[in-house]
């Protein structure tokens, strides 16, 4: 691989129609980024990992589409298999809500949490769309892949991709990339795999995805919303605050409405004193001007 | 909100739980009572001075629990002041993100920290609990004109605390909460009736603040009714997202009933005797027993709504 330079928009082309899910990945991630992982938890399927979380920073995904009884040969569809990891969303997330300016594009143009800044107040937990970040428990602060950030200055590239033995995951230039992808899919359109299709290659989720994807299914089968939900927490700005506003208006009318009334008579007949009900002498004559 | 169409989320919950809870309950209430205390001030009669006193005292020790609440709250709890300052690497100073909610309100918090001290100190001042010239002198200086543009600012702010807080949790991608815009209302709706009922109920343990218990008793009424409106329209849009059952699933359901119990007495109030406060007030004064519990019902309400609202969606 060229020289890694800074100024530059790197990333990963992720080709799901690869990935034979042998999770060199997540080994090498573990290994690279002294993440201890968990106990593997052995469930229904392959996939022992689970999440992606503090601990997980890549996560290979086994989709499985075996049915009960085999009565076709499966055509390679009977696993989807893809290594998930953090997007670096062009418009992030967990960028835009982070209070803190933890959360920054490096000089590659990637997302990173800056462990030194972060508070773990895990605001971006609620915001990134794709479950990226956790806490880490033992250090108090919100973790994610780092793209490698380290490796990148040092010129290397990230340790999952070059783990990889089938070139599933790809690391480069983001431009180069995409390129690259563009050529994929329509070989694969060529070869009759209809349902082969980019996923973040393109502005219309996030912006564009620096990790971007190539996937055999729709979207929303492997955990990963459509271009109609991907949606920025910030647009909700303006309707959560607007409505604030009108119920504090309606407030303060309420509350005018109340002290308005104290001042007309009962209605009811033979009701007693309407209000006020405190005595005269309960009522200092002077309660010290316009205080505050 | 997104349109029409279900919404898809394969977010994770931030792990919010019980500070976050209290701490939306305390802002709620404090944000309220300080409003409602420069209500008074600003359009009541002179006799309602004590009440906002007392809506004072009731703000400051909720206020200086929410800090408290937020820091424990944290990973890093002694990080605290990162809310305000940035520390990247050269980029330090302080940090103001207009579009992040957690950043607007730890900006507001200090702001309406500085209110809120200041109106205590005169408040203590004023009631001769603290008596030094020259804080009375001090006190003097929130008189007349600047004394009406101090209250109007805090008030707004105090709407602003017991509000933003919904606005908060709106902005981002979680179930329920990104699917509405209502919870920033409805938030402080909920806190207008919980202080109106904490305030309610106090007003009747201070000689001087009873002359304004009828006007709690109204603010008990109308406050419910618009809190209600809220949580119609919180519902109405979750429908198309297709989120109302998780905001309403087992056991959450059995929170949103008790918040709604803890509507009941002043939406009761208003349907039998609108806004007329005729016998009540009578009663209140010699049985503030009956008036506790129903403040008390009234708060656990408050606290029930935000936590089905918090813990539905995580
Ligand atoms: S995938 Fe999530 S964590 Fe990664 S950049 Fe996008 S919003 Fe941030």
């Amino acid at each position: 691989m060229a020289d890694i330079t800074p100024g530059q928009a790197y990333g990963f082309f992720t080709d799901t129609s690869v990935c034979i899910g042998c999770k060199a990945c997540e080994v090498a991630c573990k290994e690279w980024n002294q993440l201890p992982g968990h106990e593997p938890a052995f469930g229904d399927g392959y996939d022992n990992t689970g999440v992606l979380d503090a601990e997980n920073w890549r996560h290979v995904q086994f989709i499985d589409r075996v049915p009960d009884e085999a009565s076709t040969a499966g055509q390679g569809k009977a696993w989807l298999m893809m290594s998930d990891v953090c997007k670096h969303c062009t418009h992030a997330s967990c960028l835009e809500v982070c209070p803190t300016g933890a959360i920054i594009r490096t000089e590659f143009d990637t997302v990173y949490i800056q462990p030194s800044v972060c508070n773990g107040c895990r605001d971006c937990i609620a915001a990134c769309p794709y479950g990226v970040i956790e806490m880490d428990k033992n250090k108090g602060v919100a973790q994610k892949c780092t793209l490698c950030y380290d490796r990148l200055q040092g010129g290397l590239e990230p340790a999952c991709a070059k783990a990889c033995p089938t070139q599933s995951i790809q690391f480069g230039p983001v431009i180069e990339l995409r390129q690259r992808a563009e050529e994929r899919v329509n070989k694969l359109h060529d070869q009759g795999v209809t349902e082969a299709r980019l996923y973040g290659a393109d502005e219309s989720v996030y912006g564009g995805l620096n990790a971007f994807f190539l996937l055999m299914d729709k979207p929303e089968v492997y955990g990963l919303p459509d271009a109609a939900n991907a949606v920025l927490p910030k647009r909700n700005n303006v309707g959560g605050y607007l409505t604030t506003l009108v119920t504090a208006a309606l407030g303060v009318i309420g509350g005018l409405i109340a002290l308005r009334r104290r001042r007309e008579p009962s209605v009811e007949p033979g009701a007693p004193p309407p209000d006020d009900i405190a005595t005269p002498a309960a009522v200092p004559a002077k309660v010290g001007g316009d205080a505050s | 909100m997104i349109g029409l169409a279900e919404a898809e989320h394969f977010v994770r919950g931030p792990d919010w739980t019980w500070y976050i809870l209290f701490y939306f309950f305390f802002a709620g209430l404090s944000g309220g009572s300080y409003f409602l205390s420069g209500l008074l001030r600003l359009f009541g009669n002179r006799v309602d001075e004590p009440a906002a006193r007392l809506g004072i005292y009731v703000a400051f020790p909720a206020f200086l629990i929410c800090p408290v609440l937020l820091t424990l709250d944290l990973g890093q709890p002694l990080r605290f002041w990162h809310m305000l300052v940035n520390t990247t690497p050269g980029d330090e100073g302080p940090i103001f993100k207009y579009w992040s909610p957690m950043s607007v309100g730890a900006w507001a918090l200090v702001l309406f920290g500085l209110f809120i001290t200041v109106s205590f100190g005169a408040a203590l001042v004023r009631d001769r609990v603290i008596r030094v010239r020259l804080l009375d002198s001090a006190a003097g200086l929130l008189d007349g004109v600047r004394g009406k543009i101090w209250n109007l600012v805090g008030a707004l702010l105090g709407l602003f605390i017991a509000g933003y807080t919904g606005v908060l949790l709106a902005v981002s991608n979680q179930p329920v909460w990104s699917d509405t815009w209502a919870l920033g209302g409805l938030f402080l709706a909920s806190g207008l009736t919980g202080s109106a009922a904490l305030l309610g109920w106090l007003v009747h343990h201070r000689a001087d603040a009873r002359a304004s218990a009828s006007v709690f008793v109204r603010f008990e009424r109308l406050f419910p009714l618009l809190e209600l409106a809220l949580i119609v329209v919180f519902v109405l849009l979750l429908i198309p997202a297709g989120t109302l059952g998780q905001a309403f699933a087992f056991p959450w359901i059995l929170l949103w009933l008790v918040a709604l119990v803890g509507l009941l007495p002043g939406l009761g109030g208003l349907v039998t005797s609108r806004l007329t406060v005729t016998g009540e007030g009578a009663v209140a004064v010699a049985s503030t027993r009956a008036i506790a519990w129903v403040s008390v019902l009234v708060l656990v309400g408050v606290l029930a709504l935000r936590a089905a609202v918090i813990f539905s969606a995580q």
